[in-house]
C-alpha cells in the first residue's frame, strides 16, 4: 500500500473524526447534535483531574485493576519459541476488557446528567459490564442483543437480568450484533432527551472510536509498565483478537510509535475465509455503517453481508475505523483465525495453563501458536487475554460433545 | 437552475395548495409491480415521490420499510435498477418530481461521481441520504448540487436555532422536517408542534417545508398540510403495499390499486387543507 508514513501513529484522529480516510459522523441529524454534545462533554472530562481521579478509584478497588501480565510458562515450553506473557482481562469485575470502557462512559453518562443508559451487546460481556456498572449506579439499562446471541449466550443474558437490566431480543435483520447494534440506534433516536449510548467498541460516529480507545488504553499502559518491571524492556510482539476491535486498539495504541514492537491483530475467518467468516480486512473493503467509514463485508451492491463466527462477540461485518487505518498505513499487521483453530486454543489454553479463554482471545491464541514457534526464546510476545471463557462453557461442551461422538 | 422539485412547489404556490409527497420502496415487492406502483402514485394525486433505495441496515426505519427493502433485496433489486426503475417512470411522466431516499453506502459502493451521472440521465431530481449530516457533505452534496441535483436535507426536534443554519446552507427543493424524534412509522405527529417547527424554520429559509413521519391518514395528512408546505406519506403507503400481497410475498392483481386508492385518499386530504398563512 502506497500510504506515506505519518509522523506519529497515535495523533488521530482529525477534529471531524477521520483516520485517513476511515472515520467521520455518518448519523441521522436527530443524532448529530447528540454526538457533538458527548464530544464537547468528553473533551471537559478528560482535562477535569477530578473525573480521572474518580475513575481510577473505581478501576482499582471496583474492577480490581491493574490486571496482571502473566508469564505462561507451560505455554511457552509446549511451542518452544517466544516467551508468551497473558495480558490477565478476563481478571476484571465482570470477566472481560469491556468493563474499563464502560466506566469510563457512565461516569460521562452522569457528568451529563443522562438517566436511561442503552448498549448493543454480541457475547453479551459489554451487556454484562453494562448492566452491572448501572446497577452499581443506580441507573436504568436497556440491553438489545441479536436473537441468535441470546441463545447462544444464554449465561449472559441470566447475569443481565439478575443486574437488573432489560434485554431485548432484536429479531430483524441477521439477528446479530450488527442488527442488535441498528436496533441501539433506533432507540437513541427516538429517546434523544434522557438516554446515553454506551457503544461497546471502538467503532460508531465520532467521537466514540476515540473515547472507547482512550478508557482501554489503560490495557497497553499498564503492559508498558509490568513489562518493564519483569523484564527491563519493550515487549517484542503483541497480539489480540478484533471483533470491533476495542480490547486490540486498549493493548496496540500505547505501542504504536514503538517501531520494535511487532502488533497483530486476529481476526475471526468463521468456516474459512472462502466461507462464511467475519474477517472485516481480509474479506471485505471501505464502506459506510453504523456512523462510521471501515472495512466492511458486503455485496457489489454495497448491502451488507452476514458475519459469521463461533464467537458471537467477533460475529460483526465491520471493524473500528483506526483499525482499518492501521492496516492501509501497514503499522498492524491483520490475520485470522478460523473457529475450528480457535476451538483448539481454548482446549490448549485450559489444559496447560488452567485458564479457560473466552471463545473471542481463543483466535488470538490460536494465531500464536503460529507466530511463537517461529520466534526466538528471548522474544517477547504479549496477548491480550480479553474475557474468560466461562459464558463459552455450555455451547462449546456441546460441540466437542457432538464432534467426539 | 432548477429542477423538477423548484417548478413543482412554484405551480403548487401559485394554485395556493400544500404538496402531497409520498414514499415507497423500489423494488417491493419486485421491479415490475414496482414501476406500476410509481406510476400509479402520480396517477393518483402524488405531487413529489421519494423512491427508497433498499439497504439491509436502515438504522433510522421502522419495521415496515425495513422489511419492504429486505423484500426488494430478496427479489434482485440494486441501485443500478433503482435506476432503471427512474428511467421507465419517466418514459411516461417527465413532470412529477423524483426524490431517492436512502443511506449512503450503496451510493458510496456505486461510485458518488458514476452514481450522480447516471441519476441524472435517469431523471432523477433529489436525493435524500439520511446518514449524511452537514458534517460530511464533501462527500455527496456538494458533489450533487454540482451535478444538478437537489439534496434535500432532513430537520428535526433536535436541530436548534444555532444549527439550522448549517443544516439549510446546501439544503435545495424542499426541507425535510422530520415531525418527531425517532424512525419511521412510529409515534403519530402533533400538528401544533409541527405547526410551531415549521415557524421556525421559515425564520431561516425560504425553502418549501415538507412535514413526514407519523402521517398515516388522510385527515392527518390534511391537518400537517395546514401547518406546512407539503405532508410527507411513507409507512402507510408500504403497509398497504404489504396487505396486498399474498402468504409468499409476491404481488397479487390487487397490489398496484391498494396503493393507489390509498393514494387518492391522502391526495384529497392534502387538497382540503386551507391554506396555511403566509
Amino acid at each position: 500500500m502506497n500510504v506515506a508514513k505519518p509522523n506519529s501513529y497515535r495523533s488521530g484522529p482529525d477534529e471531524r473524526g477521520h483516520f485517513g480516510i476511515f472515520g467521520g459522523r455518518f448519523v441521522a441529524e436527530t443524532l448529530m447534535p447528540l454526538i457533538l454534545d458527548l464530544e464537547k462533554a468528553y473533551t471537559a472530562a478528560k482535562a477535569d483531574p477530578a473525573f480521572q481521579a474518580e475513575m481510577n478509584g473505581y478501576l482499582k478497588n471496583y474492577v480490581g485493576r491493574p490486571s496482571p501480565l502473566y508469564f505462561a510458562e507451560r505455554l511457552t515450553e509446549h511451542l518452544g519459541g517466544a516467551k508468551i506473557y497473558l495480558k490477565r482481562e478476563e481478571l476484571n469485575h465482570t470477566g472481560s476488557h469491556k468493563v474499563n470502557n464502560v466506566l469510563g462512559q457512565i461516569m460521562l453518562a452522569r457528568r451529563m446528567g443522562k438517566k436511561r443508559i442503552i448498549a448493543e451487546t454480541g457475547a453479551g460481556q459489554h451487556g454484562v459490564a453494562t448492566a452491572t456498572l448501572c446497577a452499581r449506579f443506580g441507573l436504568e439499562c436497556i440491553v438489545y442483543m441479536g436473537a441468535v446471541d441470546v441463545e447462544r449466550q444464554q449465561p449472559n443474558v441470566i447475569r443481565m437480568e439478575m443486574l437488573g437490566a432489560t434485554v431485548v431480543p432484536v429479531q430483524s435483520g441477521t439477528r446479530t450484533l450488527k442488527d442488535a447494534m441498528n436496533e441501539a440506534l433506533r432507540d437513541w433516536v427516538t429517546n434523544v432527551h434522557n438516554t446515553f449510548y454506551c457503544i461497546g467498541t471502538v467503532a460508531g460516529p465520532h467521537p466514540y472510536p476515540t473515547l472507547v480507545r482512550d478508557f482501554q488504553s489503560i490495557i497497553g499502559n499498564e503492559t508498558k509498565v509490568q513489562m518493564q518491571e519483569v523484564e527491563g524492556r519493550l515487549p517484542d510482539s503483541l497480539v489480540a483478537c478484533i471483533g470491533g476491535g476495542s480490547n486490540a486498539m486498549g493493548l496496540f495504541h500505547p505501542f504504536l510509535d514503538d517501531s520494535t514492537v511487532e502488533i497483530f491483530g486476529v481476526e475471526a475467518a468463521g468456516h474459512g475465509l472462502t466461507q462464511l467468516h467475519a474477517a472485516s480486512i481480509a474479506g471485505g473493503r471501505p464502506g459506510v455503517l453504523h456512523g462510521n467509514r471501515t472495512y466492511l463485508l458486503m455485496d457489489a451492491d454495497g448491502q451488507i453481508q452476514d458475519a459469521h463466527s463461533i464467537s458471537a462477540g467477533l460475529d460483526y461485518p465491520g471493524i473500528g475505523p483506526e483499525h482499518s487505518w492501521l492496516h492501509e498505513i501497514g503499522r498492524v499487521n491483520y490475520l485470522s483465525a478460523t473457529d475450528d483453530e480457535a476451538l483448539a486454543a481454548f482446549q490448549l489454553l485450559s489444559k496447560l495453563e488452567g485458564i479457560i479463554p473466552a471463545l473471542e482471545p481463543a483466535h488470538a491464541i490460536a494465531k500464536v501458536m503460529e507466530l511463537a514457534p517461529k520466534r526466538p526464546k528471548d522474544h517477547l510476545m504479549v496477548v491480550n487475554l480479553s474475557g474468560r471463557g466461562d459464558k463459552d462453557v455450555p455451547q462449546v461442551g456441546d460441540i466437542l460433545k457432538g464432534k467426539t461422538k | 437552475m432548477s429542477t423538477r422539485i423548484d417548478t413543482r412547489f412554484a405551480e403548487l404556490k401559485k394554485q395556493g395548495r400544500a404538496a402531497f409527497v409520498t414514499y415507497v420502496m423500489a423494488g417491493d415487492p419486485d421491479p415490475a409491480t414496482s414501476l406500476e406502483v410509481v406510476k400509479a402514485l402520480s396517477k393518483s394525486g402524488a405531487d413529489v415521490i421519494e423512491l427508497g433505495i433498499p439497504f439491509t441496515d436502515p438504522m433510522a426505519d421502522g419495521p415496515s420499510i425495513q422489511a419492504a427493502g429486505l423484500r426488494a433485496l430478496k427479489n434482485g433489486m440494486t441501485l443500478k435498477k433503482t435506476l432503471d426503475l427512474v428511467h421507465g417512470f419517466r418514459k411516461d411522466d417527465n413532470f412529477t418530481p423524483l426524490v431517492l431516499m436512502g443511506y449512503y453506502n450503496p451510493i458510496y459502493i456505486y461510485g458518488v461521481d458514476k452514481f450522480l451521472a447516471d441519476a441524472k440521465t435517469a431523471g432523477v431530481d433529489g436525493l435524500i441520504i439520511v446518514d449524511l449530516p452537514p458534517e460530511e457533505d464533501d462527500e455527496l452534496c456538494i458533489p450533487a448540487l454540482k451535478a444538478g441535483l437537489n439534496f434535500i436535507r432532513l430537520a428535526t426536534p433536535t436541530t436548534d436555532d444555532k444549527r439550522l443554519p448549517a443544516v439549510l446552507a446546501n439544503t435545495s427543493g424542499f426541507v425535510y422536517y422530520v415531525s418527531i424524534a425517532g424512525i419511521t412509522g412510529a409515534a403519530a405527529a402533533d400538528a401544533n408542534a409541527v405547526g410551531q417547527a415549521v415557524a421556525r424554520i421559515k425564520r431561516h429559509t425560504k425553502l418549501p417545508i415538507c412535514v413526514g413521519f407519523g402521517i398515516r391518514t388522510p385527515e392527518a395528512a390534511r391537518a400537517i398540510a395546514e401547518k406546512a408546505d407539503g405532508s410527507v406519506v411513507g409507512t402507510a403507503l408500504v403497509d398497504a403495499l404489504k396487505n396486498s400481497l399474498d402468504a409468499e410475498g409476491r404481488a397479487t392483481a390487487k397490489t398496484v390499486n391498494a396503493v393507489a386508492e390509498l393514494t387518492a385518499a391522502l391526495a384529497q386530504g392534502v387538497r382540503a387543507a386551507k391554506q396555511a398563512a403566509e
